[in-house]
C-alpha cells in the first residue's frame, strides 16, 4: 500500500503531461519550455534543496550545456540524444572546475561568486563571436531525428514528447539518488557539516561532488533548451534565469523534489496568464503570489494539502 | 608507540599562546579528565588534537604514526573521535538515520548511490545493536530535534561509536544535561568498550571523580600537574586554582 502511495505524484504528473499535449495542440512551444524549466529547477533542488549549498547562479552550467549542445550540432552530430550528453558533461566540467574555488566559500560569498561565475561564461560566450554568434546568438543549428527515427516537427509534438521523457528520467533518477546513501549524505551536509566532519566525511569533496551532479542536470536542460528552440542566446547565462529559478524551487517546495515540478508549473503558468491578461502589471501579480507562499506556507506549495488538513482537523 | 601520543605541542594565536608545551599520552583502556579553570585552553587542546587546530610546533601520533598533516576528516578515518561540546547532530534525520549516516561514513558506502540507504544489511544490523546498547529503540524514527537534550546526547555517543574510534574524545558530554538525566551519561561512559582511550573534558566534578582514572589539569594552556583523582584531590594548587574557584 504504501509501496503504491509513492507513484501516486509520478502517476498524476505522468496524466498531466499527456493530458496537456492533447488539450493545447497549440501551446507544445510553452509546454515544453516549462518542462525543461523542471529540469533545471530540479537540478536546483538537489544542490539546495538537498545539499543546502546555496547559489544564484545555476545558470552558468544551463547556459554552458545550451552552448555545448548547439556547437556539437553544428561541428560534431546533430544526433540528439549524443548532443545531450555533450551538454550535460559540459555542465559537470564547469561544475566540477568553477565547484573548486566556489565550495570552500559559504554563505554570501558563496552566492556572489556563483552570480560572477555566470557573468564571466556569459562574457566569453559575447567576445568568442566566431563560435558562438556573440549578441546574435548561435544560429544554424539543425538536429536530426530522435535515435534516427522521430524528426522534430513544426508544432513541435517531438520536442514536447522528448523534453518529457528526459524529465521522467532525470526525476526517477534523482528520487533514487535521494533514497541512497548519497541523498543521505547529502542531507547530513545540509544539517550539519561539522557533525559530517566529525564522522570523517570530507565535505569540500562531498560539495564538490554535489555540484558537479546538479551541473550536469543543469548541462541536460540547457542542452534540451538549445535542440528544441535550434538557437542559442547569451540570455542563457542571465541572472534572471538563476534567480527565477530558486524563486520557483522556493515557491513550490525545496529538497522534496515535487516541489521543483510543482513550483515552475505554478509559476509559469500564472505568469503566462498573468501577462497575457495584464501585460503591463503582471509582475505585481508573480510578487504577490510569492509574497504570499513565502509568508504563508514558507515551506513551499507542496506543503499546502497538509497545513489544510490541520486547519480543517483543528476546527473540529 | 601505541595509543596517542602528543608530545612538546605550541599553539600561538599571534601573542597569544593557547597552548604550551603540552605531553601527554593516552593509551587504550585510559579514562583520563582534562580538567581546568575557563579559558585554560582545553577545548584549543581538543580541537589540536581533532585536527580543527594546526599546532605552531610539537608532535602528535596516533599508534607511532605522525597525524599532524591530517585534515579533521581524515583524523576522524584514522581513529580519533570526538563528540562535541554542544550537541551536534544531524537534526531532521531520525535517530536511525543519524546512526546509519555514521555507519556508512566508517564503511566508505555514502556516495552509493545505485541502491537505497536503508538496504545495507551489515550497516542495518548493525544499527539496531547500537540502538540497543544505548536503549534508544523506542525513539528510532523521530526526528533528533524532537529529543530531550539528554537523549541527544547519547544519540551523539551511540554515533561517534558507531565509528569505531580508538581515541575518543568526549567534550564536556554532561554540559547542559539536566541533572536528572546526569545518570544516563555517566552509565555510557561507564559502558564504553574496555580497549578504547578515552579523553573526556569537562567541568562536573563529581562526573569526573565517578569516571577518569587519571586527572590532568591545564592552567593558562600549560599542563599543571597530573595524578589520579585522589591526589589531585589533594593537590592545593589544584584546590586553589580550580575546585577553589567552585567551592569558594
Amino acid at each position: 500500500m504504501k509501496m503504491l502511495r509513492s507513484f501516486i505524484p509520478d502517476t498524476l504528473l505522468i496524466a498531466l503531461a499527456v493530458g496537456a499535449f492533447f488539450a493545447f495542440p497549440y501551446d507544445l512551444a510553452f509546454l515544453t519550455r516549462i518542462v525543461i524549466m523542471m529540469i533545471f529547477v530540479l537540478s536546483i533542488d538537489l544542490i539546495l534543496g538537498l545539499g543546502g549549498i546555496v547559489t544564484l547562479g545555476q545558470a552558468a552550467m544551463y547556459g554552458t550545456g545550451a552552448y555545448a549542445a548547439g556547437l556539437f550540432a553544428v561541428h560534431v552530430s546533430n544526433d540528439p540524444l549524443l548532443g545531450l550528453l555533450a551538454g550535460m558533461a559540459a555542465g559537470a566540467v564547469i561544475a566540477l572546475m568553477s565547484g573548486l574555488l566556489l565550495m570552500r566559500a559559504g554563505g554570501l560569498t558563496l552566492i556572489m561568486l556563483s552570480i560572477a561565475v555566470a557573468q564571466v561564461l556569459a562574457e566569453i560566450a559575447n567576445r568568442a563571436r566566431d563560435w558562438t554568434g556573440g549578441a546574435d546568438g548561435m544560429r544554424g543549428i539543425r538536429m536530426g531525428p530522435i535515435l534516427g527515427q522521430w524528426r522534430f516537427d513544426f508544432i513541435g509534438q517531438t520536442g514536447y514528447i522528448y523534453c518529457v521523457v528526459v524529465l521522467f528520467v532525470v526525476l526517477f533518477a534523482l528520487k533514487g539518488l535521494k533514497a541512497s546513501p548519497l541523498g543521505l549524505m547529502a542531507r547530513g551536509i545540509h544539517e550539519s557539516p561539522a557533525r559530517m566532519r566529525a564522522i570523517g566525511a570530507p565535505v569540500y569533496q562531498r560539495r564538490l561532488i554535489l555540484y558537479t551532479i546538479g551541473g550536469a542536470i543543469a548541462g541536460i536542460a540547457g542542452a534540451l533548451a538549445a535542440q528544441i528552440t535550434q538557437l542559442v542566446s547569451l540570455e542563457v547565462f542571465s541572472f534572471t534565469l538563476s534567480a527565477e529559478a530558486v524563486i520557483m524551487l522556493i515557491l513550490g517546495g525545496a529538497g522534496r523534489l515535487y516541489g521543483a515540478i510543482l513550483g515552475v508549473l505554478i509559476f509559469m503558468v500564472v505568469h503566462h496568464l498573468a501577462a497575457s491578461v495584464d501585460p503591463i502589471n503582471w509582475l505585481f501579480l508573480i510578487g504577490l503570489m510569492v509574497l504570499l507562499v513565502v509568508f504563508f506556507l514558507p515551506k513551499g506549495l507542496l506543503s499546502l494539502p497538509p497545513a489544510l488538513q490541520r486547519l480543517i482537523g483543528g476546527a473540529r | 608507540m601505541k595509543g596517542l601520543q602528543v608530545t612538546g605541542l605550541n599553539k600561538a594565536f599571534g601573542g597569544l599562546v593557547v597552548a604550551r608545551d603540552i605531553t601527554l599520552s593516552l593509551q587504550p583502556g585510559d579514562r583520563t579528565a582534562l580538567i581546568g579553570p575557563n579559558g585554560a585552553g582545553k577545548t584549543t587542546f581538543s580541537n589540536l588534537i581533532t585536527g580543527i587546530l594546526k599546532p605552531s610546533s610539537g608532535e602528535i601520533t596516533l599508534d607511532g604514526r605522525d597525524i599532524r598533516r591530517l585534515g579533521e576528516a581524515q583524523r576522524v578515518k584514522a581513529g580519533i573521535a570526538k563528540t562535541f561540546q554542544i550537541t551536534t547532530l544531524f537534526r531532521q534525520l531520525t535517530v536511525r538515520e543519524n546512526i546509519r549516516l555514521a555507519l556508512l561514513e566508517r564503511e566508505g558506502r555514502a556516495l552509493r548511490f545505485w541502491h537505497r540507504a536503508d538496504r545495507d544489511p551489515g550497516v542495518e544490523a548493525e544499527i539496531e545493536a547500537q540502538l540497543a546498547a544505548f536503549r534508544l529503540v523506542p525513539l528510532a524514527d523521530k526526528p533528533v530535534a524532537d529529543l530531550a537534550y539528554g537523549q541527544q546526547r547519547l544519540v551523539e555517543m551511540a554515533m561517534t561509536l558507531a565509528l569505531k574510534p580508538r581515541v575518543l574524545i568526549l567534550d564536556e558530554p554532561a554540559a547542559g544535561v539536566p541533572s536528572s538525566d546526569s545518570p544516563l551519561i555517566t552509565d555510557a561512559i561507564e559502558a564504553l568498550p574496555k580497549d578504547l582511550a578515552v579523553l573526556i573534558i569537562e567541568h562536573d566534578m563529581k562526573l569526573v571523580f565517578k569516571v577518569a582514572r587519571s586527572i590532568i589539569v591545564l592552567v593558562q594552556g600549560a599542563i599543571l600537574t597530573q595524578g589520579t583523582p585522589a591526589e589531585i584531590a589533594a593537590d592545593t594548587r589544584v584546590r586553589d586554582l580550580y575546585l577553589g574557584a567552585h567551592h569558594a
